[in-house]
């Protein structure tokens, strides 16, 4: 620094006690508390240390906990919006009580009903599924078979990769048609096109129409798309249902909004009860789920756990702020003298504190930007080894970046304030 | 014309404990202008005291003392601390340079305060140290310095602001003889050639002996109060 950043200013004529800028105080404390620093570089490291993890910790907590809400989110995003799911059974038969889904108690007619007699209902797509071995050509693979109505590629958000979906009048006629899921698709296909072709499940052919665009891993870590949809009457004609016909294992179920699901759950309930014939004070023989309640339940979990890591890291990015303040009241006490001639000299009470501040702030503020640096790279470091999902936001790194500097000048206050109130004939005789 | 300082029946108590102390018990002097005063007297007679109440760095417990007719008796610390900037210039028996720090920005450091820009600051401090003949020297560490090395930036130090008086607390004493006489010389040349008023702090009479006038203390009191023919350098 050589003035020259004041070039602007017209040179002073007369007397050279003219008023500066009070910038220049300011540049000249940087420039004393650089200068202090860098005499005891060793010390200024290891008080920095305790920054640098602290913001460090701050920067990677936030991420891996930004990455984990953020693929909940999306999963969320994925799943499809306001999902309420009916599944059958949880039935009790001769004293043996079944939990949800062993027995099928809910029928395509159940479905139907909920479609036209809630109102806050946007779409009902009823479902059956087993497991099934698929053939195309000589290539085969094990996967879920859905049997359901086209309504569930709106409920659930998912467009086709290729092709078309199936139509109501491929459910009405009971069609052999089906949509690959990504996975079956390249399980069977490899690279070709599927549309058009024809593959066996359990022996019966069925016309691939369209594949599905891919959705990735559930929330449970389970591949969505390994798995084949097909019209709820073919699969339960030629596929599954031959037992019980009619019947089916699950409804799942879109409200109209949000702010309706409760409403939603309440009026399919007390239909599904009134349509079973099921009287006050006995159990149910389904269960309604509202899945975005379990999904924002695990949402809230990851939030919690995110504010967790950033206040355990924020802790130790206060005891690095502790260990400022250790080091600047040894250095104020070390420097005493110093701080004696200054002020014999002139300084103002202002003017020492400025200076102390800034030296801590400067600590606080280079063990912040380190912090930083090692923070990401520490997180880049855990992600390429534990596949974590780790998510940057500016706003964290600057926020830790901030707080860091404020835990400098409110560790350096006191230190500082110690010094700018000694006393100069005192400080001058301190050996 | 007003005397350069005005001091009267200046006393100063301290309080140890219980114990009262006094260290200056009426003291009454002028110094004018261009005057070079050595005050003299045995450790314990008061004088570190009366030189700090001068300085400004300490506040008499009763009596007037005014520096170009500012009474420093009512003024917030800030206040003094811009009148020392100002007004003042320190030499100290130690030294008391930043030693990690070149003599030019030792020099400077009253300037910062007194918020002179830097590139002005640096030429102040430059020829402040050619007065007292450092200029070639002035971007040593001061503790690669000699000791009548470090005691010349330090003087320069005290000059650079242009101040009305220099106070030098025992100047000399901690150096040996034939740099004590080459300090003198130095104060004897600013007194002679730049009109600089000095007032000095010494318990040797040879070191007095350089100076205009010598006025000794004793527990608290004023003994004596002469003016004498400097001693040349020989």
């Amino acid at each position: 620094m050589d003035g020259s950043w004041m070039t602007g200013r017209s040179p002073q004529k007369g007397s050279h006690r003219e008023e500066e800028p009070p910038m220049t105080t300011f540049f000249a404390c940087l420039r004393i508390a650089l200068r202090a620093l860098m005499v005891n570089k060793m010390r200024s490291a290891l008080t920095m240390l305790g920054i640098i993890i602290g913001v460090g910790a701050v920067v990677a907590m936030i991420a891996v906990g930004t990455g984990a809400k953020n693929r909940i989110a999306e999963q969320i995003a994925n799943m499809g919006s306001n999902l309420i799911i009916v599944l059958s059974g949880s039935s009790t038969s001769g004293g043996l009580r079944f939990g949800s889904g062993t027995v099928p108690t809910l029928t395509v007619e159940d479905a139907e009903a909920i479609s036209t007699e809630i109102p806050v209902v946007k779409y009902v797509a009823p479902n059956i599924q087993g497991v099934a071995q698929v053939v195309y050509g000589n290539q085969n693979w094990s996967t879920v078979v859905q049997g359901t109505t086209p309504e569930i590629l709106e409920i659930r958000g998912w467009p086709l990769a290729s092709g078309r979906s199936f139509t109501q009048q491929d459910v009405d006629g009971a069609v052999k048609v089906c949509l690959l899921g990504g996975t079956v698709a390249e399980n069977l296909f490899g690279g070709i096109d599927p549309v058009g072709q024809i593959v066996r499940i359990k022996n019966v052919p069925f016309t691939v129409v369209g594949v599905l665009a891919s959705k990735g891993q559930s929330t449970w870590g389970q591949d969505q798309d390994d798995l084949i949809i097909a019209p709820l009457s073919t699969a339960q004609k030629r596929l599954f249902g031959t037992q019980l016909p009619g019947m089916v294992r699950s409804i799942t179920v879109q409200a109209k909004e949000a702010g309706v699901m409760q409403e939603a759950e309440n009026q399919i309930t007390e239909l599904l009860r009134q349509r079973h014939r099921i009287g006050e004070g006995q159990e149910s023989d389904f269960t309604v789920r509202n899945l975005t309640e379990v999904m924002s339940s695990a949402q809230e979990s990851a939030d919690v756990m995110s504010l967790l890591l950033g206040t355990i890291a924020s802790i130790s990015l206060i005891v690095g702020g502790i260990g400022i303040m250790n080091i600047m009241l040894v250095s104020v006490t070390e420097r005493t003298r110093e701080i004696g001639i200054r002020i014999a000299v002139g300084a103002k009470s202002r003017d020492i504190l400025l200076q102390f501040v800034i030296e801590s702030l400067v600590l606080s503020l280079i063990g912040g930007i380190i912090g930083i640096g090692i923070g990401i790279a520490g997180t880049l470091i855990l992600s390429s080894f534990t596949e974590w999902p780790t998510l940057f936001s500016i706003r964290a790194i600057i926020l830790a970046f901030l707080f860091a500097g404020s835990v400098g000048v409110f560790f350096g206050f006191y230190p500082a304030r110690k010094a700018s109130l000694l006393n100069p004939i005192e400080a001058l005789r301190y050996e | 014309m007003d005397p350069l300082i005005h001091v009267q029946d200046l006393v100063k108590v301290y309080h140890l404990g219980e114990i009262e102390v006094a260290a200056l018990q009426g003291i009454s002097l002028s110094i004018g202008k261009g005057e070079f005063v050595a005050i003299m007297g045995a450790s314990g007679s008061g004088k570190s005291t009366f030189m700090n109440i001068l300085g400004f760095l300490d506040q008499p417990t009763s009596g007037t003392y005014l520096l170009e007719g500012i009474n420093g008796k009512d003024l917030s610390k800030d206040k003094l601390a811009e009148i020392r900037n100002q007004k003042i210039g320190f030499v100290f028996q130690g030294f008391n340079l930043l030693s990690r720090t070149s003599a030019v920005e030792n020099v400077e450091l009253p300037l910062i305060y007194a918020k002179i820009p830097t590139h002005e600051r640096k030429k102040e401090a430059l020829k402040a140290l050619s007065q007292v003949g450092l200029e070639q020297r002035g971007h040593h560490r001061s503790g690669q310095l000699s000791g009548g090395e470090q005691q010349r930036v330090a003087v320069a130090r005290a000059l650079v602001n242009h101040p009305s008086i220099l106070l030098a607390d025992e100047p000399t004493g901690n150096l040996d003889s034939k740099t004590s006489v080459e300090i003198m010389g130095i104060f004897q040349r600013l007194n002679e050639e730049m009109g600089i008023t000095i007032i000095m702090i010494t318990h040797e009479p040879d070191i007095a002996s350089f100076t205009k006038r010598n006025i000794l203390f004793r527990d608290g009191r004023i003994m004596d109060d002469r003016k004498v023919t400097p001693k040349g350098l020989s």
